[in-house]
């Protein structure tokens, strides 16, 4: 257990902003800029990030930090590298901390252009499953099953009826060096995913899960709790890959039924309030346990097999 | 000074972009652009430039690319046409905002549907009111000058936006003249290297891209305006160092040609400028008091020099290749919106010619002085755009 020193002074990224109480993202931008240190270029697309941190006039941001439009912060990035390179600035590195609207979806061909360019911009996906910025439509990244405010759950619907894309697999078959997974709710694994990219030059990508109290209808306090009910009943799986093979993956040591997930999160109740609801969960289910399998998430008996 | 050469327009335009040193270039194919990127690219194969190339996945990427460098205190450029103009739109208006001084070659081209790659002005004209500053050439030396002089633009810190140069694809991008190059010493004296006040960098961290409430977006907006409003000096001043070094001196934001003692006045920009003097020449042989405003630099609107320049004329024909649907063409309705009131306003009429890359020749340009001539006796004053050589029998 390493200690980490998040008093405001010390912070790359303090408070006074704007981000809903219980924010999971804010959480996890403070410990991803604590890891990275002081010597990066964040870019920002437009989402929640951008807006509840750029009031004009104030900023929680102690590092340099540009949002310009939705769909390119991987090519803003690319930009700001090149311009590094050329100016001979080899010790600013570029990160870039985007939505999974802007990531999975808007931005998703400028992200490809820069994972194939092979440019040294390390990639975060804020992942909160929703256009959580504009009040919760559907995005790529939403589970299925979820009811959004353009998929909502009624009568006639159970909620997004695809599946969440599997964007890391995605960005793995592009021959990225270093692709993770990690969440909000195991924060020193964060960091040490975030470290250890910050180490490979090229493209780098890490998506964290970051429960949204306001989108997925839970109480501010229990965001960690989420992060952990997520990851602890294998739809959130958190695993490491380095050169296109997996490193390590996260352990579940107690593994959790997916309704336990579900029940917590308003985003999921029309699941348990009828027959059609119901007969849904199985499909959702059955999505952690091949993740389960997948990643060999499932802590066995021998010793030593848990990593981060 | 180097010996003129004989270049395909292109080449000129990379030329000149390779004397200003540029850090970063990003590049998207696009006909008819494409052979300037391609001819950077090679320079930089061979050695002869020294650049980052970033050859990105769209349009949208590429103007990206250059905001991105721009804000982190590089020099960058690329060239676009028609749907990559467009695609770019969105980028453009937030780089304007930003204040990222990038050049842009707009090398002019039919907006789809139907699909073209032949040339009209549709495409930079609808990038008009985003805040670029937008040039249009008439020929390839205008082109290779206006190249190495955006750059000085864009960067002064009193302007701080943007520079498009508007030049007509295959007429000026694959036509060979003779050009006239500079030597290196000179343009590196004209054009320092970009030395931003602020620029990304982790010494000093600051926040760009905010976002702005009713209490400021008024102001930032306005603040825009007035940069364009001083760049119209700026530029002048700007063509005058460049006079300097070049021997050429473009003197103004627009080219007044025979236009003193002129009845009929044509308003132009781009390649189309030079045909209509050359139908100047033939139709002032005749007696005809005719002659032309050429519009070097359309936004900011040179409006105070064209009313001085059109004044004293009966009447103003507005040559355009755009068209604002269900409206007119968009130099005209400038045009009027800046005479109305005045007096001694001419009488303006928009024809709206060479769309689509239709032939504008001497012979239609004449027509449309004969046209306007006719209007004028006639006293017909018609707001609806003239156009020309419109084909009846195969309308609906």
């Amino acid at each position: 257990m390493t200690t980490v020193s998040l008093n405001n002074k010390e912070s790359l990224f303090v408070s006074g902003h704007r981000a809903c109480h219980g924010c999971g993202m804010a959480l996890a931008v403070r410990h991803i800029l604590q890891a990275t240190g002081k010597d990066v270029i964040v870019v920002t697309p437009t989402g929640c990030l951008e807006t509840f941190t750029s009031p004009y006039g104030f900023s929680p941001w102690r590092v340099p930090w540009i949002h310009h439009l939705f769909e390119n912060g991987p090519a803003i990035a690319t930009g700001i590298a090149a311009a590094l390179k050329a100016q001979g600035r080899s010790e600013e590195r570029v990160v870039t901390m985007g939505g999974d609207g802007s990531t999975f979806d808007i931005g998703f061909g400028a992200l490809s252009g820069m994972l194939e360019r092979g440019e040294d911009v390390l990639y975060i996906c804020l992942d909160n499953g929703a256009y959580m910025n504009t009040g919760g439509q559907r995005s790529g990244a939403t589970p299925f099953g979820a009811s959004t405010t353009t998929h909502p759950a009624g009568k006639c619907s159970t909620g997004k009826p695809q599946s969440k894309k599997d964007l890391p697999a995605i960005i793995a078959a592009h021959g990225v060096c270093y692709v993770a997974t990690a969440s909000v709710a195991f924060l020193e694994d964060l960091r040490r995913k975030v470290r250890r990219a910050m180490e490979f030059r090229g493209p780098r990508y890490i998506q964290v899960d970051t429960p949204c109290p306001s989108g997925w209808g839970f109480s501010p306090e229990l965001t960690l709790e989420l992060g952990r009910l997520g990851v602890n009943c294998g739809l959130i799986p958190l695993f490491e890959m380095e050169e296109g093979k997996i490193v390590s993956v996260r352990k579940i040591k107690r593994k959790v039924p997916v309704a336990d997930y579900l029940k917590a999160q308003g985003r999921f109740g029309h699941l348990f309030s009828n027959d059609a609801g119901m007969a849904e969960v199985p499909r959702l289910q059955e999505s952690a346990d091949n993740n389960i399998a997948k990643y060999a998430l499932e802590a066995t008996a021998a010793k030593g097999s848990s990593v981060g | 000074m180097w010996p003129d050469v004989v270049i395909e327009g292109s080449e000129a335009v990379a030329l000149a972009v390779k004397a200003a040193r540029p850090e970063v270039i990003s590049a998207y194919p696009i006909s008819p652009q494409t052979h300037i990127v391609e001819s950077l690219a090679r320079m930089i194969a061979n050695g002869d430039l020294s650049a980052e190339y970033v050859r990105v996945e769209s349009e949208f990427s590429t103007a990206s690319v250059l905001a991105g460098a721009s804000a982190a205190g590089s020099r960058s450029y690329t060239a676009s046409s028609s749907q990559g103009l467009l695609l770019m739109t969105e980028v453009i208006y937030a780089s304007v905002g930003m204040r990222l001084p990038f050049v842009i070659t707009g090398v002019n081209r039919a907006v789809s549907a139907p699909i073209s790659i032949q040339i009209d002005h549709q495409d930079t004209i609808s990038l008009r009111d985003s805040g670029i500053i937008q040039f249009y050439v008439e020929s390839v030396q205008e082109a290779y000058d206006l190249h190495i002089a955006a750059f000085k633009f864009a960067e002064d810190p009193e302007i701080l936006l943007p520079v498009m140069v508007c030049m007509d694809g295959w007429i000026l991008t694959h036509s060979y003249e003779r050009v006239s190059i500079l030597e290196q010493q000179e343009v590196d004296k004209f054009l320092p290297p970009y030395r931003p006040l602020h620029f990304l960098n982790v010494k000093e961290p600051k926040s760009w891209g905010s976002y702005a409430e009713d209490d400021v977006l008024m102001e930032f907006k306005y603040s825009i305006h007035s940069a364009m409003l001083k760049a119209k000096a700026k530029i002048e001043e700007i063509f005058q160092e460049l006079a300097e070094i070049s021997g050429r001196d473009y003197g103004g934001l627009i080219e007044a040609y025979l236009t003193e003692d002129a009845e009929t006045i044509l308003v132009a920009l781009g390649s189309v400028t030079g045909t209509i003097k050359d139908a100047i020449d033939q139709m002032r042989a005749g007696g005809k008091k005719v002659g032309l405003v050429k519009i070097r630099c359309y936004r900011p609107f040179p409006y105070e020099d064209i009313l001085s320049a059109v004044r004293g004329a009966k009447a103003v024909a507005v040559v355009e290749a755009n068209f604002s649907m269900g409206c007119e063409g968009a130099v005209s309705l400038d045009l009027k919106a800046k005479l109305c009131g005045d007096p001694n306003a001419p009488k303006v009429i928009d024809f709206i010619a060479g769309l689509g890359g239709r032939d504008v020749n001497i012979k239609s340009v004449c027509e449309i002085v004969q046209k306007t001539e006719e209007m004028l006796r006639a006293g017909i004053a018609t707001t609806e755009s003239c156009w020309v050589g419109l084909n009846q029998a195969i309308l609906p």
